[in-house]
């Protein structure tokens, strides 16, 4: 007998297991409909592999494992698919997701499929390919791919594997009637598991709430060298961690698996059915489910399909809905109300809870925490509660993770014992959803950093790249006029060479030819436009004087003349004030300019506004340019029909005409309103 | 069919905050016998004219602060507070004193910091010793116990209470008073000349401690508190008095025994020191929390200005909760023991 350890903290919750466990499993039966959803594990969820009406087998595969870390899902009967669709699943959310609906067909006809006794002459990986095609998934409540947490790493030591009959949470007894009913079959799948991973020891935990199952365990596990281990009673002795510490002694390093400590935990209801799966050759399709609380008048367990709708199986044991307060499934400590009782029972349902409003009234409102340390008590994993609760309130996440808030289990053990009731355990899941998502986001943060000094580094470099090409540049230049000189000219002073280059320009300046002419032409220019805008006024004047149409057409006109006067002016200007000895020239005309000057400048208030280019210059060559385009297009589009390409391509280069077309007419509409204007 | 919606655990234990409170109330009710039997109906009055005080002020300060009454009344503890301060204030104190006390306590200790479960200082004790620095004569006068003069009546119990001009009180200095002032006798020849002396420790006082002593250990047999924080105060203040008890001496401080059976020694190791808001936390927390208040209380007692010191060293070391919490966080499951708890 090996030494039963303890665990710190827990609590002894009324256990209401003696109710749902006066009668054998029944057999609820197969109903019309069964809803299998696609996920019912930890993992990826499974990908269908029929269509609606088609027909399907008992135990046929209707859907494949979506990664390593997920199961295949199998027909729980025979039957027609009716559907693959989204579906209201047992979740605490209450959302819908993907499921595969059977019509059963009442016929119940399996597929072929058979078992091997004699597993021990298979290959480990057959044996766990078994298991994993069997689509089994822990049971006890978590749902993890069996197979996956079979696959211990290779190198790793497991001294004990343990059998988790603990079933700790009240009013469940699936495990409980199980061993009393089923104990041979637990024998053998624990030698299976025993046979695959090859433990030191193998134990089974169980509470000593349950002495019927007990001792059917030990008549089974006579000689077999399967120990069986009898522990207090205490909540949440079930909890992998606490089991462990509890069998073993040793602790489940934080955020680690048990199999680094050598152990492997397996719940008793999964060991059935690999057993079912490796000696019978049978799939994961029904489970041993509890219904029971005082809103049910026959509370017991079940045989059920997976997928049979919690509504069929509280049917079966009288369910009275004026009785029940809720629907848990789950125990009372860890389950999870159901959003409507037309939700499939899925691989992990171990219990339906319909209690009374009296069994498990309504939470009272919460009083102020008075730090009393009644949870820091009950807690098993060693936590303070009350400064995790704090923590939460002021929303101090930083300290929350320094306080191990992820170790905790969500057992519910703090809140129980709770006098203020305080909802604890819904105060750590918000934390620890809003440390996940501050995770998140810092790593969202860091990865755009990352880039960002990435692209920074990138762009330096390329800058450098540039620069060293240039200098390289720079240098071979310099090189050959280097070579260059020595070559040609021999020893040419550099500073001569200067001089001469000074005197070349200087020569040039004073010459300055060129510069005349046009400094003439600009002024021609300017004189020119101002007689025109002179006439121009004149006509004006005239034109309003008799009140003509034409009046805006003139002011359009005068506007345009004084606009380009302006033009010339600027430029006379410019060229006067680069070229500083062509302006001594000009001199004398200065007085003459004056007046002009002043009109000139009249018009530059006038027209500040104006750019340079009339919109209605604009608008003309925008025109010019999408006509040009327009024709373009054209073309390509009559050469691409007739040397008759493929009609995505004549499409694409129909859809581009249109749309110039379609611009062109609004470049006209443009230059219209232009003109108008 | 619309079902009831909500998130785990679904059940709850029997305890309620209003339990605990009603526990604690009914687990002084020896002691308060005791004190009534042996220094008359003063303590009965301070506490019942202290308790109808303390629900007018919590009345006023929820009213202030737009909280429901009969929710927040109805949780005891302004009670609490009124029975505590009630039994450490001398008897046959007035009304007046009272009322400052239990304003102090509850107004100011208590809501002035949020209300129940945020107050940083035991509020009886806030209120104890605002008046011991305010009124030192009122707060430093105990009546003689039975034995060693007459007790007053009910109705000069009430007398000294709301018309404490026309009451004419006797009063003798305490044990611990004594013992604190003695220089010149050694504790054996002291013993025989004061009356106020008994058989292990005060006249009265004994047995007054021994009642607190029973009262708290029926609420650790409730479960209310764990035996952590008042073991450990205990158990430094009879290692002190050990140490320093120099085998009865003229400047002996008196006896391990003395102590704990002397002044408000019980009465604060499983009424005050165990008080959950404001003292340390976890397990480690509350062995150091309550150890350093009996090293204080000792000091204090023997070195300092004060006859008694429980509530003087329970305020210092609610200062230094928050601290201690700091360092004595306990080891998480799976997490190994070297933990940095910075």
């Amino acid at each position: 007998m090996s030494k039963v350890h303890t665990f710190h903290g827990g609590i002894h919750p009324p256990e209401n297991k003696l109710q749902s466990v006066r009668t054998p499993i029944a057999d609820a039966g197969v109903p019309a409909e069964l809803v299998i959803p696609l996920s019912q594990h930890i993992g990826a969820p499974s990908g269908s592999v029929v269509e609606p009406g088609q027909r399907v087998l008992k135990g046929q595969v209707i859907a494949q494992p979506g990664g390593f870390v997920s199961v295949p899902q199998h027909a729980p009967t025979s039957g027609t698919i009716a559907a693959v669709e989204d579906r209201q699943i047992a979740h605490p959310s209450g959302y819908s997701a993907p499921c595969i609906v059977i019509a059963s067909d009442g016929k119940d006809e399996w597929v072929d499929h058979s078992g091997s006794p004699d597993y021990e002459s298979l290959d480990i990986g057959e044996l766990l390919n078994r298991i994993r095609n069997a689509g089994i998934a822990g049971m006890g409540g978590a749902g993890f791919p069996s197979a996956v947490k079979l696959s211990v790493p290779p190198g790793t030591e497991i001294e004990t594997l343990v059998i988790n009959g603990t079933e700790c949470e009240p009013y469940i007894t699936a495990d409980d009637i199980l061993m009393r009913e089923r104990a041979q079959q637990i024998i053998e799948g624990a030698k299976i598991l025993r046979h695959l991973i090859a433990p030191g020891e193998t134990l089974i935990g169980v509470e000593d709430n349950k002495p019927e199952g007990l001792a059917a365990l030990r008549a089974a596990a006579d000689g077999s060298g399967i120990e069986i281990v009898e522990f207090p009673t205490k909540y949440p002795s079930g909890g992998e961690k606490q089991l462990i510490e509890i069998l073993t002694g040793k602790q489940v390093p934080s955020g680690g698996l048990p199999s680094q400590v050598g152990v492997v935990c397996m719940n008793i209801g999964s060991t059935v059915a690999i057993r079912d799966a490796v000696i019978e050759g049978r799939p994961l399709i029904s489970r041993i489910t509890t219904v029971t609380g005082e809103g049910v008048s026959e509370p017991q367990n079940f045989e059920v399909l997976i997928g049979t709708s919690i509504a069929y199986l509280l049917d079966k044991a009288g369910y009275q809905p004026s009785q029940a307060s809720r629907l848990i499934m789950g125990g009372p400590m860890m389950g999870f109300t159901v959003p409507s009782p037309d939700v499939p029972i899925v691989k992990t349902t171990n219990c339906l809870l319909a209690p009374s409003a009296a069994e498990l009234p309504m939470p009272p409102p919460a009083q102020a925490c008075i730090r009393c340390g009644m949870c820091a008590e009950a807690c098993p994993a060693s936590l303070l509660p009350q400064q995790l609760f704090w923590f939460a309130q002021g929303k101090e996440f930083e300290k929350s993770e320094q306080h191990n808030l992820f170790d905790c289990i969500e057992c519910g053990a703090c809140s129980y014992v709770c006098p203020s009731n305080i909802p604890l355990v819904q105060y750590y899941r918000a934390s620890k959803a809003e440390v996940l998502q501050m995770r998140r986001d810092q790593e969202k943060s860091e990865h755009s950093r990352v880039r960002f000094e990435a692209r920074q580094e990138r762009l330096a470099q390329e800058e450098a790249e540039k620069e060293a090409k240039r200098a390289a540049r720079k240098k071979a230049a310099e090189e050959k006029a280097r070579k260059a000189a020595e070559s040609g000219g021999g020893e040419e002073d550099p500073i001569q060479a200067a001089i001469d280059r000074a005197k070349a320009k200087k020569a040039a300046q004073t010459e300055g030819g060129g510069e005349t002419n046009e400094l003439e032409k600009l002024e021609k220019a300017v004189t020119t436009t101002r007689k025109r805008l002179e006439t121009a006024q004149g006509k004006l004047e005239t034109a309003q004087a008799e009140g003509s149409d034409l009046v805006d057409a003139l002011q359009t006109g005068v506007d345009k003349t004084k606009a380009k006067l302006e033009g010339a002016e600027k430029a006379l200007h410019d060229y006067q004030q680069a070229a500083t000895p062509a302006a001594e020239k000009s001199e004398e005309e200065k007085p003459a300019n004056s007046a002009a000057q002043a009109a000139i400048e009249k018009a530059m208030a006038a027209r500040a506004a104006e750019t340079d280019l009339s919109p209605q210059e604009k608008a003309r060559k925008q025109l010019e340019k999408l006509q040009q385009r327009l024709a373009k297009s054209e073309a390509r589009l009559a050469e691409g029909k007739a040397s008759g390409e493929e009609d995505k391509i004549i499409e694409a280069l129909e859809s581009t005409v249109t749309r110039l077309q379609d611009k062109v007419a609004q470049a006209q509409a443009q230059l219209g309103e232009a003109e108008v204007s | 069919m619309a079902l009831m919606r909500i998130t785990s655990p679904h059940a709850h234990g029997p305890m309620s905050t209003s339990r605990v409170m009603q526990n604690v109330l009914l687990a002084t009710i020896p002691g308060v016998i005791v004190l009534t039997h042996f220094f008359g109906f003063g303590t009965l009055v301070n506490i019942l004219f202290g308790s109808v005080v303390a629900l007018a002020c919590e009345a006023l300060a929820l009213t202030l602060r737009k909280r429901p009454l009969g929710f927040y009344l109805g949780d005891y503890s302004a009670l609490v507070t009124a029975v505590l301060l009630g039994i450490a204030l001398p008897p046959y104190s007035p009304w007046w004193l009272i009322c400052v006390g239990i304003a102090s306590a509850i107004l100011m200790a208590k809501h002035l910091y949020g209300g129940l479960g945020y107050n940083p200082f035991n509020p009886a004790m806030v209120g104890y010793v605002v008046l011991l620095i305010s009124f030192p004569v009122q707060m430093t006068a105990w009546a003689p116990p039975r034995g060693a003069g007459e007790l007053p009546s009910l109705l000069q119990a009430l007398q000294a209470c709301f018309l404490p001009a026309s009451f004419d009180g006797v009063t003798m200095a305490t044990p611990l008073d004594v013992m604190k002032q003695n220089s010149s006798l050694l504790v054996e020849d002291l013993w025989s000349q004061s009356p106020q002396f008994g058989r292990w420790a005060g006249l009265g006082w004994e047995w007054a401690n021994l009642a607190f002593l029973a009262g708290g250990a029926w609420l650790l047999y409730q479960r209310i508190f764990t035996w952590h924080a008042p073991v450990a105060m205990l158990a430094a203040l009879a290692l002190m008095a050990a140490i320093f008890y120099d085998g009865g001496s003229s400047a002996s401080g008196g006896s391990p025994l003395f102590h704990l059976l002397s002044g408000a020694t019980m009465f604060g190791a499983f009424f005050i020191v165990t008080d959950p808001v404001s003292s340390a936390v976890s397990v480690r927390g509350r062995l150091v929390y309550g150890a350093l208040i009996g090293l204080l209380i000792y000091i204090i007692r023997v070195r300092g200005n004060y006859p008694d010191a429980v509530a003087f060293a329970v305020l210092i070391m609610n200062f230094a909760a928050p601290f201690i919490d700091q360092y004595t966080q306990p080891r998480t499951y799976g997490h190994s023991a070297s933990k940095e708890d910075t």
